[in-house]
């Protein structure tokens, strides 16, 4: 079976869960951990294959949340325009990131937490900014409908959600059979021999960026749709770029399905974590930390690797 | 097809590069030899736009190249290898080469198929699903001259390729290196193996100190007393000749 073959049935599999799950607690366990793998495979195709690692990803969500909300809020513009732009700044503010950051050569944990910084910048401008809500945040009309991207049925946004993370592991699917995926591989494993053998290092790791950013974007126009509501805390505080990052180490970063397993086996456990311990607020947090440090000394390249050591270099042909 | 114009390269106090000036002709193999630390790997890092000279400048087929970015230099078809191999660990013999094959083929199925052609050229071919990590050091070596051959380079430099063989290793390579000039790309080699830039090289400078001390025939150069003074030390090339002259 082809990858591509394997991800299409994964995910017709993935778009049945609505009519199995029918208890709305569950259905919405499904729609947050569809939700990590989207956030994980952004941050893998960055952070797993351009290997620049981000502790700010939260940034480009915010942003993508913020450009819904606003336009709708503010402008009366329609949420699926919304939606476009909400993507395309998220891809564009992680160029400008890219550019600022790469240009003066920061590399490793500088860029590490040069992205922290500015997602903590934007957390400040948005808390500050009348036009944005300030701290109160903005919400959303309740105006359900699809024309409006809002639902009132979960399936529904469990749907959407899936198309949006159909469209990005199709795009890492891509980036496994492509020269832009071919030279961010050689980028994040050595970039001085990559830029003697040709590749222009800056340009890779700024079309990663707006992969990367791009989204996560979509994937903040989707909990702006979602709940309706944000804040400045919500949409660029750190929860969203930890748990990105953290999906994709987990599930194995520079994998196709990595994210996804990482996302299940995540989400799984915090469940049955919360069900153990009786609800004990944070008790998610600390699996999340345990996993985490027995992750990276047990298994640093991620649950992937439990099934295959590397991605094959070459595919057959397509039937 | 190179000129080097009065070149230098100066590191705090430490001139690395002093005052080079070269001319390389197409079609020839020429070695670049010295002793360690006389500054031929920098005059490579110079040349391929590694490091900013502090003076002088690189003109590639008739263009000035000085302080152009690596990759661009690259692009323009002057590729160099790295003395410390730098395989990209994790991906395949196979990949590793494709990723300079992508410098001119966009098709990643076409960018593989160039990668098997080269590995057999340098004689990888029995390796290509092997991760890179796991070579010996001459399959890493080859590995280096077959990423930067796979660039389809006009101008290719080879830096210290056959450091760390054994002496059957160089026997191997030498035509592997032998064919890539006969495939018409232009090659200048840093090497210390002397067997190799006796067998290959056509034309050498002899590097010292940052500067250029002699220019000529590897065999010529070989007998030159400068030269010999280079490497062994003040006065060896009376005393050798008057050893010479007892027996």
């Amino acid at each position: 079976m082809t990858r591509l073959s394997l991800l299409l049935v994964v995910f017709a599999a993935l778009a049945l869960v609505p009519l199995v799950v029918t208890s709305e607690f569950w259905l919405n366990v499904c729609v947050l951990t569809l939700f990590s793998a989207l956030i994980g495979q952004a941050w893998n195709i960055l952070g797993g294959y351009a290997g620049q690692f981000s502790f700010g990803h939260a940034l480009f969500f915010g942003v993508g949340a913020y450009t819904v909300a606003a336009l709708q809020v503010r402008l009366g513009v329609n949420p699926w325009i919304g939606l476009v732009l909400g993507g395309a700044l998220g891809a564009a503010v992680a160029v400008a990131v890219g550019w600022l950051t790469f240009r003066y050569g920061l590399r490793g944990s500088y860029f590490a937490l040069v992205t922290l910084a500015f997602a903590e910048v934007f957390r400040i401008l948005a808390n500050s900014i009348p036009w944005l809500g300030a701290g109160e945040g903005m919400m959303i009309k309740l105006a359900a409908g699809p024309g409006m991207l809002q639902f009132k049925n979960l399936a529904n946004y469990y749907w959407l959600l899936l198309a949006m993370t159909l469209a990005c592991f199709l795009a890492v699917w891509w980036l496994d059979r492509s020269r832009l995926g071919a030279r961010m591989l050689a980028v994040r494993d050595n970039e001085d021999a990559a830029a003697a053998i040709g590749v222009d290092a800056f340009a890779v790791k700024l079309q990663a960026m707006a992969l990367s950013g791009l989204f996560m974007g979509l994937a903040g126009v989707f909990y702006a749709q979602r709940y309706l509501y944000l804040d400045p805390g919500l949409a660029f505080g750190p929860t969203e770029s930890v748990e990105a990052l953290l999906v994709a180490i987990v599930g194995g970063i520079g994998s196709l399905f990595g994210p996804l397993l990482g996302a299940i086996v995540l989400h799984a456990l915090s469940e049955a974590a919360q069900a153990a311990l009786g609800g004990l607020p944070g008790a998610n947090m600390v699996i999340y930390g345990t996993v985490l440090v027995l992750m990276v000394l047990f298994l640093p390249r991620g649950l992937a690797s439990l099934f295959r050591q590397r991605p094959q270099p070459v595919e057959p042909p397509d039937a | 097809m190179l000129e080097l114009r009065h070149l230098s390269k100066t590191f705090g106090g430490l001139r690395a590069v002093d005052d080079v000036s070269l001319t390389l002709a197409e079609g020839s193999i020429a070695a670049l030899i010295g002793p360690n630390g006389a500054g031929k790997t920098t005059l490579f890092a110079l040349m391929t736009g590694f490091h900013p000279p502090s003076g002088g400048s690189v003109h590639f087929l008739g263009h000035d190249v000085t302080g152009e970015k690596p990759f661009r230099i690259a692009r323009a078809g002057m590729v160099r290898t790295f003395q410390i191999v730098q395989p990209f660990a994790g991906q395949t013999v196979r990949e590793n080469i494709a990723v300079g094959a992508h410098l001119h083929i966009a098709d990643r199925a076409a960018a593989l198929a160039k990668a098997e052609e080269v590995a057999r050229r340098v004689g990888l071919a029995d390796r290509l699903d092997r991760d890179a990590a796991d070579l010996t050091v001459a399959g890493r070596k080859r590995l280096e001259v077959a990423r930067a051959l796979a660039t389809e380079p006009k101008l290719l430099l080879l830096d210290e390729v056959m450091a760390g063989l054994n002496p059957s290793e160089i026997r191997d390579v030498i035509p592997v290196i032998r064919a890539i000039r006969d495939s018409g790309i232009t090659i200048l080699l840093i090497e210390h193996v002397m067997q190799a830039v006796m067998e290959l090289g056509e034309r050498a400078w002899v590097l010292n100190q940052g500067r250029l001390i002699a220019e000529g025939a590897p065999r010529a150069l070989a007998a030159d007393p400068v030269v010999i003074e280079a490497y062994l030390g003040q006065g060896m090339a009376r005393r050798l000749a008057k050893g010479r002259g007892d027996a």
